[in-house]
């Protein structure tokens, strides 16, 4: 028998008579992907569905039956493009920008509290350890804190040098142009965020690089710390460190956190597999992420231009006092969850 | 090629297809996306982010000129992270989850569990890359800044970082540290034009063919044959007809395009029929 002796199905008939709902199918994807689900009618919405249906059917029908490799490419790339189309897009972007505010956010961090408090002990370690050193031997300043960072705040300075440096006396305002604020408050945030983002992607590695950075932020913190309180600046230091340092320090802690909760699920994955269990932890850990992101964003905001217009340390301790009561409200108070 | 080859081959291209079984419960075997496209598309988006800032510089010194000069500095400070950060994440939570560069290259990103690509597993892998790129340059930098180090220091901590960076390349499904922590995959999405069906428009000069000429090829050759024909390359069709006609014994006679596509189009109802009845032959190792 040869080629006289067709089946009565073909696969060329089956082509033919379905291809026209490929063709509609795939210029109705253009137009989604294109201008997204509002530009579609209310037909072609309805349309969608079925198209993408009949589309998958065809795939299965041409898999057993066509040879043809172009028919078979194209419907699989037709179906893979549809299938993601079809079951992504169920959000809007505002609407999720909006859970993502009231909900998932503070959620995200209300479920890392453990590692937020194990972070911030680390923290407060590092400062309690290089503050105890320092006061009782500068010397041992220069072994935590880098020259070029601490910009001549170490323990030769002078008090009304040291007094400069956070907005307080003669000097403070004349040497400083109205220009350097806004560029030291976007370097101050880059390099923030930068050190946030490493300790918390140094995670994996069961956590012990987050704790060990955190660590040092904490030391620096320290070392600085006592060499102004040896020299009686001890309270203007703090207002000048509190107005942005609670945003800053808790987005720290949140960072490490974040990076601790991803180490955590790694050694201990529990009854998951190991993976799982770290691609669990990395969902909440990136939702914190972008959090801790945007509360950096804040603490530039305040270190940059906050701190160098206000010079009233009082009134840098409150808006310091009041900023971590903002945050510690809008994480910690428990709220009705989202059900949609 | 021989048998073993084939095998070979085949299996290579089914060890990069991952089943992924739609709810309709149709599965779309989707194909991981090779190192090289990942490193393509990587290249490419940041030419691209680099091409900006540049472009974003110039107009701000030409800004600057009129303004501050610390408002273009402080502007392409921010520009550059906030370009850098956002991107990847910006890109890759639209609708086609790709960068330009992803999407040049014909891949995408999607989530390991089927599920819906989330937000916060888009962050999750965009932050990791953070690390995975600068990570092997900040020890270099460090390096070279500091002469304290030893070379060797410097040596092992490129190296540490550098098996963070090379992940992907030490597991079967090509995830990086970021794509393992975000339980994503990058997989294939090329759109494929639909080709003409050249199986159809019986012409009348065609030839005939017998079943025992028909018989000597399965489906890999059919496709191969196929190929061909679509990319209408004169030489490569007077071999294919060369061998064929060698191999089925049959006289130079015709034409090579009559020839080819009148052995393919009744080979290919054969093969199918074939299909119908249940019998995959899948090359011409194969038996009947």
């Amino acid at each position: 028998m040869s080629a006289a002796g067709l089946p009565s199905f073909s696969t060329s008939r089956f082509r033919e008579e379905r291809e026209a709902d490929w063709i509609a199918f795939d210029l109705l994807l253009t137009k989604l992907e294109k201008r997204g689900a509002k530009a579609l009618t209310s037909e072609e919405l309805l349309e969608l569905p079925i198209l993408y249906r009949a589309t998958l059917s065809s795939l299965s029908i041409a898999r057993a039956t066509s040879l043809d490799k172009a028919l078979l490419d194209h419907l699989e790339a037709l179906s893979i493009r549809g299938y993601f189309l079809v079951y992504g897009v169920r959000e809007t972007r505002w609407s999720r920008t909006r859970r993502f505010f009231l909900y998932d956010w503070p959620a995200a961090v209300r479920a890392v509290w453990k590692e937020t408090i194990i972070i911030a002990l680390v923290i407060i370690l590092g400062a309690l350890t290089s503050y105890s050193l320092v006061a009782h031997n500068p010397e041992w300043y220069f072994n935590f804190v880098d020259e070029g960072m601490s910009g001549g705040r170490d323990p030769r300075a002078t008090v009304e040098f040291l007094q400069s440096t956070i907005g307080h006396g003669k000097a403070a305002a004349a040497d400083k142009e109205e220009d350097a604020l806004h560029i030291f408050a976007a370097f101050l945030f880059t390099h923030n965020s930068g050190v946030s983002i490493m300790s918390f992607a140094l995670g994996f590695a069961f956590g012990v690089p987050t704790m060990m950075l955190e660590y040092y932020q904490g030391i620096s913190l320290g070392a600085m710390v006592a060499v102004f309180a040896g020299k009686g600046l001890g309270f203007d230091f703090g207002g000048w460190l509190f107005i942005h340092g609670t945003t800053e320090l808790f987005a720290a802690a949140l960072s490490g956190a974040a990076g601790l909760r991803i180490g955590t699920a790694v050694v201990f994955p529990g009854a998951r597999g190991r993976l799982e269990a770290a691609s669990i932890a990395g969902r909440t850990a990136g939702k914190v992420m972008v959090g801790v992101i945007l509360m950096l964003l804040v603490a530039g905001l305040l270190e940059g231009f906050g701190r160098q217009l206000i010079t009233d340390t009082l009134l840098r301790y409150g808006i310091g006092t009041l900023m971590l009561l903002f945050w510690l409200a809008y994480y910690y108070i428990p709220r009705r969850e989202d059900v949609a | 090629m021989t048998a073993a080859a084939n095998a070979r081959a085949r299996t290579a291209t089914a060890k990069k297809i991952r089943q992924f079984v739609t709810p309709e419960g149709v599965d779309l075997q989707l194909r991981i996306a090779s190192a090289g496209l990942r490193f393509g598309a990587l290249i490419t988006d940041l030419i691209i982010i680099s091409a900006a800032l540049l472009l974003f510089t110039l107009f701000m010194i030409w800004v600057g000129v009129a303004g501050g000069n610390g408002i273009a500095m402080t502007i392409w400070m921010l520009g550059f992270f906030l370009l850098r950060t956002f991107w990847f994440i910006g890109f890759e939570l639209g609708s086609r989850a790709a960068t330009p560069g992803k999407r040049l290259m014909g891949i995408r990103v999607v989530a390991r569990d089927g599920g819906r690509l989330t937000a916060d597993a888009v962050v999750a892998r965009n932050l990791i890359r953070e690390l995975e790129l600068f990570l092997p340059l900040m020890m270099l930098g460090n390096g070279t800044a500091e002469d304290t180090v030893s070379g060797w220091t410097v040596v092992a901590g490129v190296v540490w970082s550098l098996t963070l960076s090379l992940f992907l390349l030490f597991n079967r499904d090509r995830m990086r540290m970021g794509d393992l922590i975000a339980g994503t995959w990058v997989v294939m999405a090329q759109r494929v034009k639909l080709d003409s069906d050249i199986a159809t428009a019986q012409d009348a000069q065609a030839m005939q063919f017998s079943d025992a000429e028909l018989a000597v090829y399965g489906i890999f050759e059919l496709q191969e044959l196929e190929r061909v024909l679509r990319t209408k390359d004169p030489r490569a069709m007077r071999e294919v007809a060369d061998t064929i006609r060698a191999k089925i014994g049959r006289p130079v006679a015709e034409e090579d395009d009559v020839f080819l596509l009148s052995y393919y189009r009744q080979l290919k109802a054969r093969l199918e029929r074939g299909l119908l009845l249940g019998k995959r032959r899948e090359d011409k190792y194969a038996s009947e």
